[in-house]
């Protein structure tokens, strides 16, 4: 049997047909730009991942995931402003060797804050532990005291705008409304030109390839199973032994932690990192990316975030205003008529058509099982 | 066990407790004691707090004073999990179980091992647990169904599941609420033989309506009315207890 703690058959096949879609099709199909829009787009599906393991699975709708995205790439970006900022090329501001908006602002020094941002291992630390320890605070704060459903998806709303109000406010420490713009290099590596665009890519599909990885490890383990038995009886999860909070934290750190890989990269692939990236509409957006591709899928988050933001570019370039509502509209349809997502729509449609071909050409093996029953049955 | 050992240990003691929701004492200054092996049925009018009782014991309600002792442990000061952890099991009222999870691995969360994060993460389905599971499989009648999806079973052998959940914990002292609410006939008889089989080496506490039921099990019966003892000792002595008859037996 193929079946192992990562995968079945059948999530092998639907993982090797994502990594040859974006690993050879989408490089060779489409030009130098349209990869690099396809780049950014990844990086939200690793959000929609994260949010496949605590909503999905946990039960856990936050809606401030943009928070986490947010700290991820402003880590980020924070290590490639300072290395765009030295004194060579900021020589024309008064104080040279801090970042441009810093100089606008009439601060003089580098703040503390910013101070182990030039070293790469910190900023490569800190995009992971940041946010990791922040959800680890919330999580605590929230699921230790039984704060959950509606109730935490609202406080996750207001920590999102209270971190956009917070990073607009501070312009001097953060680049305010603007952001932070203008990232070059990479440790001297020019971010900009098209073959970095290329390499950047590859780089990030690796680093999704890897977070899917590690969701289906999750999503195999004992602890996958205590996730959606928690969603249905909490109760009963607690009165079996565990404690119901530290799972919660769990799934909800983890899903912090996928959003920050997402957002460091968006900082790199995009070349700078602003606010609007953190607070309520962008967090709602990848829910909602996570609705369409079905929130029990972990592939259907990378196909849902994709699609989403293909039609986004696509209707927003001809119908600017018009681009919120179709995505309202399509969230309700989604919700209402599809609550499975484009998982559900292949679950239910496309895959038993796929088998009944297969079946009908070949003799069933021995111990086939029917395949709605065997996904997530015991490997027996 | 040694007979004649002393001090004379109870396996449960619930002394003085209270609790008071918003001034309604639910439970008021109730004191009882469970030995070791002893099969206890709680009986009493709707309202009288046996599923308060219950709740107190595993934790899901806390005491406002008084005190639970298990084992020597005082258990209203410990978590939810903690107090799992020392041995008591609970069966809740409605059959909950995981309808979105096969039998098998209904069982398999409640196999006691690991628990925590980490556990759960690197837990093995090796042969211990999946002897234990097809064992405990027999013993609830649904050794046929362990990959059948729990949400299609019948509302008796979603009972059953539950109490089997309950057995792979292997409890000291095992609580259940209304274990044969809701079954046919046959599943009554089936249920009272599977109590009754797996009663040994452990306490047993049930709220139960069903007096047939409960003359087949109790060893000795605790009659609750408003939150308090009315009477106590075995079945004989309880039914013809005029306070009884009058509050509960009586309608």
């Amino acid at each position: 049997m193929t079946d192992n703690r990562f995968f079945n058959r059948s999530e092998l096949i639907g993982i090797l047909v994502l990594a040859v879609f974006l690993v050879v099709v989408l490089p060779l199909t489409l030009d130098v730009f349209r990869l690099n829009l396809v780049a950014k787009y990844l990086t939200y599906a690793f959000v929609a991942l994260g949010l496949v393991i605590c909503w999905g699975y946990g039960g856990i709708l936050s809606l401030g995931q943009g928070v986490f995205f947010g700290l991820g790439g402003y880590c980020m970006a924070m290590f490639l402003k300072l290395e765009a900022s030295s004194v060579e090329n900021t020589k024309i501001q008064s104080t040279p060797g801090i970042p441009d908006f810093m100089d606008w602002n009439q601060i003089t020094s580098l703040p503390l804050l910013w101070q182990p941002f030039h070293s790469l291992t910190f900023t490569i630390l800190a995009i992971i532990l940041v946010p990791g320890i922040f959800a680890l605070i919330i999580g605590t704060a929230m699921f230790k005291r039984r704060v959950g459903g509606t109730y935490f998806a609202i406080i996750t709303q207001a920590v999102a705008a209270i971190l956009t109000i917070l990073i607009v406010g501070q312009q001097g420490y953060t680049g305010g409304i603007n952001g932070m713009t203008d990232l070059r290099t990479l440790k001297g590596w020019d971010i900009r030109p098209d073959h970095a665009k290329i390499v950047l890519y590859f780089f990030e599909v690796g680093l999704l390839l890897a977070c899917i990885m590690i969701a289906q490890f999750v999503r195999h383990s004992k602890l996958g199973r205590i996730l959606v038995a928690m969603r249905e009886k909490e109760d009963r999860v607690r009165f079996s032994g565990y404690s119901v909070a530290n799972f919660k934290i769990f799934a909800f750190c983890i899903a912090a932690v996928f959003a920050a890989i997402g957002g460091a990269m968006f900082a790199l692939n995009v070349g700078f990192m602003s606010p609007s990236f953190v607070g309520i509409v962008p967090s709602i957006e990848m829910v909602i990316y996570t609705a369409v591709g079905g929130r029990l899928s972990i592939l259907g988050a990378v196909y849902g975030t994709l699609l989403v933001n293909f039609a986004k570019t696509s209707l927003s370039e001809s119908f600017p205003e018009l681009w919120l509502f179709g995505l309202g509209g399509l969230f309700i349809t989604v919700v209402l008529a599809f609550p499975n997502g484009l998982a559900g729509i292949w679950g239910d449609y496309v895959q038993p058509r796929i088998d009944r071909l297969i079946s009908s050409r070949k003799p069933k093996p021995e111990g086939w099982t029917d395949n709605s029953v065997a996904d997530g049955a015991p490997a027996e | 066990m040694l007979v004649g050992q002393q001090p004379r240990e109870f396996l449960l003691a619930v002394e003085a407790l209270t609790v008071s929701f918003d001034g309604f004492k639910a439970v008021n200054d109730l004191s009882f004691y469970v030995d070791e092996n002893e099969i206890r049925v709680i009986i009493g009018p709707n309202g009288a707090g046996k599923t308060t009782v219950l709740d107190l014991i595993c934790g899901k309600t806390r005491a406002t004073s008084g005190s639970i002792q298990f084992r020597g442990k005082e258990l209203t000061r410990m978590k939810e999990n903690e107090i799992v952890k020392t041995g008591v099991g609970r069966k809740f009222q409605n059959p909950s179980i995981y309808d979105d999870l096969t039998v098998f691995e209904n069982l398999e969360i409640s196999y006691p091992r690991g628990r925590s994060v980490f556990g759960a993460l690197t837990f093995t389905r090796d042969a211990a647990v999946r002897d234990r599971v097809h064992e405990v499989a027999e013993m609830i009648f649904l050794q046929d169904r362990l990959n059948m999806s729990a949400d299609l079973l019948s509302h008796g052998q979603k009972q059953w599941l539950e109490i089997g959940m309950l057995l792979i914990q292997d409890p000291d002292l095992l609580m259940l609420d209304e274990p044969v609410a809701g079954m046919s006939v046959s599943e009554r008889a089936k249920t009272a033989e599977l109590l009754n089989r797996i009663i040994k080496n452990r306490s047993v506490l049930v709220i139960e309506h069903d007096m047939k039921f409960v003359e087949d099990i109790a060893h000795k019966v605790t009659v609750l009315h408003q939150g308090q003892i009315l009477s106590e000792g075995t079945m004989d002595k309880v039914k013809n207890d005029p306070k009884v008859i009058e509050v509960y037996l009586g309608h």
